[in-house]
């Protein structure tokens, strides 16, 4: 059985979406497939040494199960903060993993994480931001990988 | 039925019970039995699926006191 291949690209920096790639990747991992993950505009910030700058907002965010509130409310200076604190105190009591969690499983499930170099100038990022171990690459680099998967996905 | 190690998922939520079972699984030798005890009910269908596409045996799957209890031969 050949060994099946799933590349990522991670675009988005907020709470809730950063868990889709990094789930996915462990768990493909996990199933012996190879994997790598590109990180590009905000999805940089699941790259940095510390994730707890990583937050969901209610403003804007119809869906999220919160108290009914009106949107001036929502747009409160400490609503992202409290919205972030009782989402991650939710995840935490119902077992879901921690973002440094599922990352630190990615990575030691040899998961390859690709900065795209083109953000990172563009935002200033310096490499020592980031976790050690990750590559920096462009489009090509990318497709290159990605063109032999089976499994491509833009998140 | 008899298993040379265990590994207790109780608690954890999807991915958690799969890949670390994976995990469990890596310092084991091929043949070696291991008993996986999760209360996430989406492991039931998860642990099938990754048996079925790693090779590893799926051999026993029940519910104990509303706790899934799975056997899994290493391939």
């Amino acid at each position: 059985m050949a060994t099946k291949k799933m590349a990522i690209i991670a675009t988005k920096g907020a709470l809730d979406m950063a868990y889709p790639p990094l789930i996915l990747a462990s768990t493909a991992a996990a199933l012996g497939w190879e994997v790598q993950i590109f990180f590009t505009f905000y999805g940089l910030q699941l790259l940095r040494k510390s994730l707890k700058g990583i937050r969901i907002s209610p403003l804007a965010n119809p869906a999220m199960p919160m108290p009914t509130m009106p949107v001036l409310l929502k747009m409160m200076p400490s609503m992202e903060a409290v919205a972030t604190k009782m989402m991650k105190a939710k995840m935490k009591k119902k077992g879901v993993a921690s973002l440094e969690e599922l990352r630190d499983l990615c990575v030691e499930a040899d998961v390859k994480f690709i900065a795209c170099q083109m953000t990172v100038d563009l935002f200033d990022f310096k490499k020592s931001d980031f976790i050690d171990g990750i590559e920096y690459g462009g489009a090509a680099t990318f497709l290159k990988f990605a063109g032999e998967t089976d499994v491509c996905l833009f998140i | 039925m008899n298993f040379d190690k265990e590994f207790d998922a109780s608690g954890l939520a999807c991915p958690l019970p799969i890949v670390k079972t994976k995990k469990a699984l890596n310092d084991m030798s091929s043949g070696q039995v291991l008993r996986v005890v999760s209360t996430d009910p989406g492991s039931v269908c998860d642990m099938a699926a990754f048996a079925e596409q790693t090779g590893n045996q799926l051999l026993e799957q029940s519910t104990e006191n509303k706790k899934f209890v799975f056997f899994l031969k290493k391939a």
